[in-house]
C-alpha cells in the first residue's frame, strides 16, 4: 500500500517534470510570436524580464488569458474594472474610461492620464510625460498567486489539525503526517536552538507560517502552468514585506541588553564604542535587507536560468539547441527544488536567529 | 542620433553590470568553495557530527551567497539607471 | 530598476495575506498540531518516566528482599552462637560445680583424715606412755638382778618396740 502511494508520488513527481519542461519549450515560442511580429529579433530578456515581473492578467496559453480585477484608488476614489478591458495591451494604447478618468497600461503599469489628455505621450526614456500613477491594489497575477497560496495553506493545515483532533491517541493522519516532521524540524532545528527553550513558543507560529508561506510560494513559482508560475517570491515588495515584519517582531520583543549591545558596546574602550555604535546600526537594518534580498535574488535568479535555457533554442535558432538546454533545464530545476526549501529553512533560521538576539538578557 | 548614442550607452551600462554581476559570482564562489570544503574536511574527520556540521555550512553558504547576490542586485540597478 | 521597486499594492496584499494566515493558521492549525505533538511527546515521555520508576521499583524490591534475607541469616547467626555460646557457659558451670564439691569431698575427707591422726597418736601417745612404762618396770626388774642384762634388755627392748 504504502509503496503503491510512493509510485505513484514519484510518477507524478516526474510527469509535472516533463510537463513543465515540454510546456516551457511550448510556451515560449508563443510568446515569442508575438515578439518576433514586431520585431524580427528573438529578445530573450525581454521574455525573461516578462515573466519575473508582475502583470495584470494571468497569460494561460496562446492568446488566452484570465482577466484580473484592476482595483485602483485614484484622487477620486476607487476605480475597478476587469484587466480584460485593456484587450491585452500594454503598451499604454487601449485607454480605458472610468468616472471620468482615463488609464492606460504601460508595461504592466497603470497611469492615469492628466484631465484633457486623451493617449499617453513618452519622452526618449519611455517615461509617460502626460500621466500619474495612482495607489495601485490590484489583483496582479502575484497577487493572484498568493491569494490562491493563502486558500491552500488554509484547506492544507485545517486538514492536517483535523485529522489529529479525530484520533484518540493524537495520531496523525494523511497529510497530517506529511506536515508533522516539518514542523517538528522547525521546533527543534530553527526554533529552539535559535531562540531557546523559554521563549519559543511565542514565536512558533509566526515561524511556521512564514516557513510554509515561502516554501509553498517558492514551489508555486517552479510550476510552469497556469495557476501557479507567477514569481511572487522573486517579487522584492513581498520579501520585503516579509523581512519588515520579521524587523518588526525583533523589536517589539528586544530587551534592553539589545540595545545597549548596539549603541553602547560594553566592555569595550570608548573609541571602539563611538566606531562600533552606527556599524551595529546599520547591521540592524542590513540584516532584514539581505533576507529580503536573498530571498528575491535566489528565486528571480532561478527563474532567470531556467528561462534563459530554454530561450537558447530560439536566440541560436535551432532545435538542436533543445538537447543540450532542455536537460540542463530540467537539472537546474531539480536543483531549485532543493534551492526553494533551503531559502525557506534559511529566511526562517535566520528569523528566528535575530529574535534570539533581541531576546538576550544581560549576562 | 542621441536617442542612438543613449542605447550605445544603456548596452555598454549593461555590459558592465554583467561583468559585475561575474565578479561578484568569482567571490561567491570562492567564498562557498571554501566553506564546502572544509564542511566536507570536518564532515570525514568526524562523521558524528554530520547534521550539525551541514545546517551551519548552509547557513554559511547564504550569507556568502548574500553578498554575491547584493552585486547582482546593484548590476539589476546599473542595468536599468 | 523595476525589477527592485516594490511595488504598494503587492506590500498591501502581502502584508493583509500574511497576518490573515497567521491568525487563522495560528487559531486553527498550529495550536491543535503543536499542542497535539506535545501531548504525544509527553505522553511518551511519561511512559518512559514510569517504566523508569517501575524498574526503581523492581530494583528496590529486589534489594529489600536480599537485605531481609541477610538480616535473617544474621539472626540465624547470632542464634546459633549464642545458643553455642550457651552451651559451653553450661558445661563451665558444670565443671566449676563438680570441681567444687570434689573439693569440698577432698577438704572434708582430709579433715576427717587429720582428726584420725590425731586421734591415732593420740592413742600411740598413750601405747607410748604404756609401754614405756612397761619397758622401765621391766629394766628396773632386770636391772636389779644383773647389770649387764639389764642394759641388754634395755637396748633388746629399744629394738623391739619401732615406732610404727
Amino acid at each position: 500500500m504504502k509503496t503503491t502511494t510512493f509510485n505513484l508520488l514519484k510518477s507524478l513527481l516526474s510527469g509535472v517534470f516533463f510537463l513543465w519542461v515540454a510546456f516551457a519549450a511550448y510556451a515560449s515560442p508563443d510568446a515569442e510570436s508575438k515578439e518576433s511580429i514586431k520585431e524580427e529579433e528573438f529578445e530573450a530578456s525581454e521574455l525573461i524580464f516578462h515573466h519575473i515581473k508582475d502583470s495584470h492578467g494571468f497569460h494561460v496559453a496562446g492568446d488566452f488569458s484570465i482577466a484580473l480585477p484592476v482595483i485602483l484608488w485614484t484622487d477620486n476614489g476607487l476605480v475597478t474594472f476587469m484587466s480584460s478591458e485593456f484587450h491585452h495591451d500594454n503598451d499604454g494604447e487601449v485607454v480605458v474610461e472610468k468616472n471620468g478618468m482615463k488609464f492606460v497600461n504601460l508595461h504592466e503599469k497603470i497611469y492615469q492620464l492628466e484631465a484633457g489628455a486623451s493617449s499617453v505621450s513618452l519622452d526618449h526614456e519611455h517615461h509617460p510625460t502626460n500621466a500619474h500613477r495612482p495607489l495601485d491594489f490590484s489583483i496582479t497575477k502575484n497577487v493572484f498567486s498568493m491569494l490562491l497560496s493563502l486558500v491552500v495553506m488554509l484547506l492544507l493545515f485545517s486538514t492536517a489539525a483535523r485529522s489529529y483532533k479525530k484520533s484518540q491517541n493524537h495520531m496523525p493522519s494523511g497529510f497530517g503526517r506529511f506536515v508533522e516532521p516539518v514542523i517538528v524540524f522547525v521546533r527543534d532545528e530553527i526554533a529552539i536552538p535559535n531562540i531557546g527553550e523559554h521563549h519559543y513558543k511565542r514565536y512558533m507560529p509566526f515561524l511556521l507560517t512564514l516557513f510554509f508561506f515561502i516554501w509553498l510560494n517558492n514551489i508555486f513559482g517552479l510550476i510552469p502552468f497556469f495557476p501557479f508560475s507567477a514569481n511572487l517570491s522573486g517579487n522584492i515588495a513581498f520579501t520585503g514585506t516579509l523581512a519588515l515584519i520579521t524587523l518588526l517582531i525583533t523589536w517589539f520583543s528586544s530587551k534592553k541588553s539589545y540595545w545597549k549591545h548596539m549603541v553602547w558596546m560594553p566592555g569595550l574602550p570608548v573609541p571602539m564604542k563611538l566606531f562600533l555604535a552606527p556599524i551595529e546600526l546599520m547591521g540592524m537594518f542590513i540584516k532584514p535587507i539581505a533576507l529580503m534580498i536573498r530571498l528575491f535574488a535566489n528565486i528571480t535568479a532561478g527563474h532567470v536560468v531556467v528561462l534563459s535555457l530554454i530561450s537558447l533554442i530560439f536566440v541560436l535558432k535551432t532545435a538542436w539547441a533543445g538537447t543540450v538546454s532542455v536537460p540542463f533545464a530540467v537539472f537546474i530545476s531539480v536543483i531549485e527544488v532543493l534551492v526553494v526549501a533551503i531559502q525557506a529553512y534559511i529566511f526562517t533560521m535566520l528569523s528566528a536567529l535575530y529574535f534570539g538576539q533581541a531576546l538576550e538578557e544581560e549576562h | 542620433m542621441s536617442l542612438a548614442l543613449l542605447q550605445e550607452a544603456a548596452m555598454s551600462y549593461g555590459a558592465f553590470a554583467a561583468i559585475g554581476a561575474g565578479l561578484a559570482a568569482i567571490g561567491g564562489g570562492i567564498g562557498v568553495g571554501k566553506i564546502g570544503g572544509a564542511a566536507m574536511e570536518a564532515m570525514a574527520r568526524q562523521p558524528e557530527l554530520q547534521g550539525k556540521l551541514q545546517g551551519s555550512a548552509i547557513v554559511l553558504i547564504a550569507f556568502i551567497e548574500a553578498i554575491a547576490l547584493f552585486a547582482v542586485v546593484v548590476s539589476f540597478l546599473a542595468m536599468s539607471a | 530598476m523595476d525589477l527592485v521597486t516594490p511595488e504598494i499594492g503587492l506590500i498591501f496584499w502581502t502584508t493583509l495575506s500574511f497576518l490573515v494566515l497567521l491568525f487563522l493558521l495560528r487559531k486553527f492549525a498550529w495550536k491543535p498540531i503543536l499542542n497535539s505533538v506535545n501531548t504525544r511527546e509527553q505522553s511518551i515521555k511519561d511512559a518512559l518516566a514510569a517504566a523508569e520508576a517501575a524498574k526503581r521499583e523492581m530494583e528496590n524490591l529486589t534489594a529489600d528482599n536480599e537485605r531481609i534475607l541477610k538480616e535473617a541469616r544474621a539472626e540465624r547467626e547470632t542464634m546459633l552462637k549464642e545458643a553455642r555460646e550457651m552451651k559451653s557457659q553450661m558445661i563451665a558451670d558444670a565443671e566449676e560445680e563438680a570441681k567444687a564439691k570434689a573439693e569440698k569431698m577432698i577438704s572434708s575427707a582430709q579433715a576427717a583424715i587429720e582428726t584420725e591422726k590425731k586421734a591415732a597418736i593420740a592413742e600411740l601417745k598413750a601405747q607410748v606412755a604404756s609401754l614405756s612404762v612397761d619397758i622401765a618396770e621391766k629394766v628396773v626388774k632386770s636391772e636389779l638382778s644383773d647389770k649387764d642384762k639389764q642394759l641388754k634388755l634395755v637396748a633388746d627392748l629399744l629394738d623391739g618396740a619401732t615406732l610404727k
